[in-house]
């Protein structure tokens, strides 16, 4: 039975690698799959057109095309996100080792700075960075990354702390590791594999607040084709073109819903206790 | 104690963060009033402003203002900021209490049933609708309601600004759905927990009805990990209507507070990003207190 289900489990995980690749590949490859359509260019003749045979997804106020943007849209969204986690995961995990393993004061500072950001509704203070320091996407990423390290840092903390005493631990020491050695060889690998789950299953809830942050308008700026940014720019043609919100918030959906399955199984086959 | 050392290094970060923004709120004030500032009008605003003096001076005014209540004057609505916040603030924790209310009747029902009957076909459907539902973007969720219900049906107003229960509907029917996926699937755990515990196979053994055991026994066991929940996206929802509130145009504090940021507005943001620091760890403080009640165990650890 136990045997049947890992094998169960691999397969969604592989279904659903093979539709992230596709993902990634559609928007490495935007210029093919839209057939070289500029996603910035649009002749006002074709202004709000519905979807047709030319324009399947229809047209938004400029006349540009809405499928070449949700596809183009795919590269912001995507290198904004995995930026993001890749950020937070590699902030998160040196703090929160570092300050696993030397403790005292060290430990002391970064843990109340996790406290201070802990204390706080996330999105609030992303929304003061990002709007103090103005709107783009770089602010947006650095908003969200000081904001969400903390998780990582706290979760790395509590990995080393728990064989931070083993005996092994100790003897490596007496037998004169040195420091860096000590955080490679033996911190780093028994906190990873945790991490990497976390990691994995947060790309989805990373993707859905950068795209709520443009969507307010400060993260991408107007030209620039962006997912939360065409949901805001369709919300105000609602009534007369629905289209422009329902494609780029379906490509969302699609997105997050693919990653958020590839995450769960990553956990799945990754996790200890299901073995 | 905690909170005090948290809430001064809080005010702290945003204090440094407004005085390193690039923005000028001197400026932004000038132009908010449609006035076109000389060299000399914008100097001499910053000096009776105070925005000359060095870092720290000026940190520890604001803070000692603070300590008083007085947030200073927003600039861009020339009005205390005290006064905004504390207008803005019931129209938040309503759509959040309406939002909390919608999603316990949503959530509580689904994550029993879905526990009770696992691994049939309920179960697999209730699982299936929360996974899609935690995937949703909850601007997009709130668009494609009012799409629905505003446009088409016409049963509710496009603008919320009124603050009737009509007007509230919408945007806490939006917060509350992505907020009951993930409850539902917490619900779900903690009462799946509970059901494999030893006394309900006792009870069981006993005689007792299964339905008898749920409601008495499972359900009253299983609230305290969903107290913990509730108090934490209590917190997170005040934090995380604006989104929604900018939809619906919905008066709240989000909706005050996005405008401030987009209008470099310093003092009402950092009031209330302080405002909701405050109130997010009073809740926080609320909800372990109130494990003292449903939990008889922790009385005696005290």
């Amino acid at each position: 039975m136990k045997k049947k289900n890992r094998f169960l489990q691999n397969k969604t995980f592989v279904v659903f690698s093979v539709l992230a690749l596709c993902i990634i590949l559609a928007a490495i490859f935007a210029p093919v799959i839209t057939g070289g359509v500029d996603p910035l260019k649009g002749s006002l003749m074709d202004a709000l057109l519905p979807p047709c045979k030319e324009h399947i997804f229809g047209t938004d106020k400029m006349g540009r095309d809405i499928f070449t943007r949700v596809i183009y849209g795919a590269r912001a969204s995507l290198t904004a996100t995995f930026g993001v986690v890749a950020l937070i995961f590699l902030i998160g995990s040196v703090m929160g080792i570092i300050s696993g393993y030397f403790g005292g004061i060290v430990d002391a500072v970064i843990m109340r700075v996790a406290d201070m950001m802990l204390a706080f509704p996330g999105l609030v203070l992303a929304l003061a960075v990002a709007g103090i320091m103005g709107a783009s996407i770089k602010n947006a990423i650095i908003a969200i990354v000081v904001v969400s390290w903390t998780k990582y840092a706290r979760l790395a903390r509590s990995l080393v702390l728990k064989i931070r005493d083993r005996d092994y631990v100790a003897a490596a020491i007496v037998t004169g590791s040195k420091t860096p050695y000590m955080l490679l060889r033996y911190m780093l690998p028994n906190a990873l594999p945790t991490l990497i789950i976390t990691a994995a299953t947060d790309v989805g809830s990373m993707m859905l607040e950068l795209a709520s942050m443009s969507f307010l308008g400060f993260g991408a700026k107007p030209p620039a084709p962006e997912w939360g940014y065409m949901l805001n720019e369709g919300r105000a043609c609602m009534q007369t073109a629905p289209w422009l919100m329902i494609f780029p918030g379906l490509a969302i959906f699609i997105v997050v819903v693919v990653f958020n399955m590839l995450g769960d199984s990553v956990r799945d086959i990754l996790d200890p206790k299901n073995e | 104690m905690q909170i005090v050392i948290v809430l001064i290094g809080i005010s702290f970060i945003t204090f440094a963060l407004t005085f390193m923004s690039p923005g000028d709120p001197v400026r932004n004030m000038y132009t908010a009033t449609g006035v076109m500032p000389t060299e000399e009008m914008v100097q001499e605003t910053r000096q009776e402003l105070g925005l000359n003096d060095p870092f720290l001076t000026q940190y520890t005014r604001w803070l000692g203002n603070c300590l008083k209540g007085d947030f200073g004057k927003s600039y861009s609505l020339n009005k205390p900021v005290t006064e905004l916040l504390a207008g803005r603030l019931w129209p938040t924790l309503k759509l959040t209490l309406m939002s909390m209310i919608l999603m316990v009747i949503i959530s509580v029902p689904l994550g029993m049933l879905s526990a009770v009957y696992k691994d049939r076909w309920i179960d697999y459907l209730i699982r299936g609708i929360t996974f899609l539902g935690c995937a949703m973007p909850n601007f997009w969720v709130g668009l494609l309601l009012m799409l629905a219900f505003c446009v088409y049906i016409h049963a509710f107003p496009v603008i919320s600004s009124a603050g009737d229960f009509k007007s509230l509907f919408l945007p806490a029917l939006t917060l509350a759905i992505a907020m009951s996926s993930k409850y539902t699937r917490q619900v779900r755990t903690a009462v799946l927990d509970e059901l494999s515990q030893d006394y309900v196979v006792g009870a069981e053994a006993r005689g007792v009805k299964r339905s008898r055991i749920i409601w008495f026994n499972v359900f009253p066991n299983s609230l305290l990990p969903l107290i913990t929940m509730f108090g934490l996206s209590i917190g997170s929802l005040l934090g995380g209507t604006s989104v929604v509130e900018v939809i619906f145009s919905y008066p709240g504090l989000g909706n005050l507070a996005v405008s401030a940021i987009t209008s470099s507005d310093y003092n009402l943001i950092q009031g209330y990003v302080l405002w909701l620091a405050l109130i997010y760890m009073v809740i926080n403080l609320i909800v372990d207190a109130s494990y003292i009640y449903i939990d008889p165990r922790m009385r005696l650890k005290e």
